[in-house]
């Protein structure tokens, strides 16, 4: 299992460079969509040996949300603003492929206190994986200008928290589980009105031009 | 029974949103946030029995928070109806840069106003950490809808920010949740908090620290501690006034809450001191941060929105003291709620007669409408921490039980911050409440502009409830207080 879990998680951090080095909109779209089916493959892939039907159905209904519908909603987005490119980040798509690495080897450094004591049966690479998803998708918000970018950004924040979920085996209540996917996408679903809006009412979604309120 | 605090606003709410209800929407609004009023007015009183592995329960801090948001949220849904009235179906002309604008559909607003008051009411009563995180999520997506009411781009880019830095902060909060579960070395406890407290002494500190940065940062940012603030004077002072004084007096008390439960987890570990500096640290840097925001502030809705970070600084700083501030802290986050929810109710007065949310164009209040005048002073005078109001009783408290721990230099720190804040506040604000009209000024005879009741009676109620917390506080308040106090692992 240990090795599967690996694999996974690798192909995970490969996921967050093609996000970090991509200026196209719609490429990163697919990316996110791959990473929602990579964390069901985790968060089935950790699970202790008996599989329940409540852990497939949940996992089923994530990867739905995750690499189906939410994609779709975002393509969408993408259409109706017609904006298709990420033009000149904040940080450069090479050097945001650099940082990524450094980041990276940051993660395996400060998940080493936590790995020594961490819950039993925890692959090493799950703790560093999924922390790099998350900063990978912080590190999208702050250095991506189109409103669009950092709305993926914020996906692949939730998907790396979901992978620390997964991989803790933090089993929550259904209900408690449901509830969580549900703000993710009610939450995307917002922010795709309000990119909506403000690309009607200024003609452009960059975030950075946003800045009439300010002391 | 408890349920029925998030049910009926959440009930009420969906049903407002449908389409066909025009001409029944005030009512309803209104009529929920009453039947919410008495639902949680009898489980206050008559609290059911707590069972400690429910999801939902109500302890001493839950209760104290949600008897604040409803009764706040009852005073501005009156005051919503009468804005309703005026706002709703025209075309509007923006206050600051002369554009014309429309409004967003009422039943929108109506409905995100009542499903806002069922999530922050889940929040109060929730016990689960994950059921609070996705309670807490639920209050920054339904609120969003609230800030862009103005449909312009500077309410959008409000609304943007809000949406997007909550979001992240929050997302960073679940993360906390997570390793709070993962903190007890591979024995499986549940996420309830009754649960989490009584395995608290084994669980691995290294993790349990972890877990609270990330929750301080996450529930941090939505409660407004500097340097994650940033979004909020945005949304407060894009927002319409009765919807800041909703953010400010009930949303961030909300995440106070969420904070204050993963403190109380770290307390039973054993690890207040670790959370309590942090709280400390962070409580004087947003004090000190507002202080500076507020000198030279040029627009009074976003000084209020400071004034927020300022205090909710100074409740971080009281529970991470510990002691007698603990049970002060409490005090104080109930008084600054309802004279902020005095203060912006006001504010939306001043807006609605002066058009201008610049400080230096409104003059002569006092003499242009006597009642918003007095109340925008009263509230002034409350929200600086002067005698005989509420906030005066609670930062002795704080400063009483900094002192006693021997606290020196956060003593010093934080009596500098409050005296920064009263100068700086009393610059700006005192002009406006006295000062010539510039109509009278110029020679002009302007009618007086009307005080519609619906205006001035809800901050009025609030004004005289500050008072009266100011000149005596029940002996069952106390024992609330005290309650939550301990609950929350006072050290």
């Amino acid at each position: 299992m240990d090795v599967l879990s690996d694999m996974l998680v690798m192909l995970l951090v490969l996921t967050n460079l093609r996000l970090l080095s991509s200026s196209r909109i719609g490429a990163c779209i697919h990316t996110v969509a791959i990473q929602g089916v990579l964390l069901g493959a985790i968060a089935l892939a950790v699970s202790p040996a008996t599989l329940s039907i409540k852990l497939v159905a949940l996992t089923l209904a994530t990867v739905a949300v995750k690499a189906v519908l939410l994609p779709w909603l975002l393509r969408r987005a993408v259409r109706g603003a017609g904006v298709s490119r990420e033009v000149e980040p904040i940080v450069g798509f090479t050097a945001s492929t650099i940082v990524g690495a450094l980041l990276l080897g940051l993660c395996f450094l400060i998940s080493r206190p936590l790995q020594a004591s961490a819950p039993a049966g925890i692959g090493k690479t799950l703790i560093p994986g999924a922390m790099f998803t998350t900063l990978s998708g912080l590190f999208l918000i702050v250095s991506r200008r189109k409103a669009l970018t950092q709305v993926l950004g914020y996906l692949t924040m939730e998907n790396g928290v979901y992978v620390f979920g997964a991989s803790l085996a933090v089993r929550e209540p259904l209900l408690v589980e449901l509830g969580i996917l549900l703000d993710v996408f009610v939450g995307v679903f917002v922010m795709g009105i309000v990119i909506y809006q403000i690309n009607r009412e200024f003609d452009h979604i960059d975030t950075d031009r946003l800045s009439v309120l300010k002391d | 029974m408890l349920w029925a605090v998030v049910g009926i606003p959440a009930a009420v709410g969906l049903t407002v949103l449908a389409p066909p209800l025009r001409r029944a929407r005030p009512a309803l609004l209104l009529l929920g946030a009453l039947a919410h009023a008495v639902v949680v007015a009898s489980v206050c009183l008559r609290p059911p029995a707590y069972e400690s592995e429910a999801w939902i329960a109500l302890d001493a801090p839950g209760r104290l928070f949600l008897a604040v948001t409803s009764l706040l949220f009852l005073v501005a849904a009156t005051y919503a109806v009468g804005y309703l009235r005026t706002e709703q179906g025209r075309t509007t002309r923006d206050a600051e840069e002369g554009f014309l604008f429309r409004n967003e559909p009422e039943g929108v607003f109506a409905g995100c106003l009542l499903l806002f008051l069922a999530a922050m009411s889940l929040v109060c009563v929730s016990q689960h950490l994950g059921l609070l995180w996705v309670a807490v999520e639920a209050t920054t997506l339904v609120s969003a809808p609230l800030i862009s009411y103005h449909r312009h781009h500077r309410s959008l880019e409000a609304t943007w920010k809000y949406l997007l830095i909550c979001s992240v902060g929050i997302a960073l909060a679940l993360l906390g949740v997570f390793f709070l579960a993962a903190a007890g070395r591979g024995q499986t406890h549940g996420l309830t908090l009754h649960s989490l407290l009584a395995s608290a002494r084994g669980m691995d500190a290294a993790w349990l620290k972890a877990a609270f940065i990330l929750l301080l940062v996450g529930y941090g940012t939505k409660m407004g501690l500097a340097p994650m603030h940033t979004w909020l004077p945005d949304a407060h002072s894009e927002a319409p006034s009765l919807v800041s004084a909703l953010l400010s007096g009930a949303l961030l008390n909300c995440a106070l809450l969420a904070l204050l439960r993963g403190h109380s987890v770290l307390a039973a570990a054993g690890l207040g001191g670790f959370s309590g500096q942090l709280l400390v640290v962070l409580g004087l840097l947003s004090m000190g941060a507002a202080a500076v925001f507020m000198i030279r502030q040029g627009d009074y809705k976003r000084l209020l929105a400071y004034s927020s970070i300022e205090h909710m600084g100074v409740v971080a700083l009281g529970v991470g003291l510990g002691g007698l501030a603990v049970p002060g802290a409490m005090l104080h986050a109930v008084n600054h709620s309802i004279i902020k929810g005095l203060l912006f109710l006001a504010a939306g007065n001043l807006l609605a007669t002066y058009h201008t949310k610049t400080i230096r164009n409104v003059r002569g209040v006092l003499r242009n409408t006597p009642v918003t005048g007095a109340l925008w002073l009263a509230g002034f005078l409350a929200i600086t921490g002067s005698p005989p109001f509420g906030l005066f009783q609670s930062e002795l408290t704080i400063l009483k039980g900094a002192m006693d721990g021997g606290h020196w230099a956060a003593s010093v720190l934080y009596l500098l911050a409050l005296g920064v804040v009263f100068v700086a506040m009393a610059r700006l604000v005192l002009p406006m409440a006295f000062g010539e009209p510039a109509s009278l000024a110029a020679g002009e005879t302007t009618p007086r502009p009307r005080e519609p009741a619906w205006a001035i009676l809800p901050p009025l109620g609030l004004a005289m409830l500050a008072l009266a917390l100011g000149l005596f506080v029940p002996q069952s308040l106390w024992d609330v207080l005290s309650q939550a106090a301990a609950a929350i692992g006072a050290h």
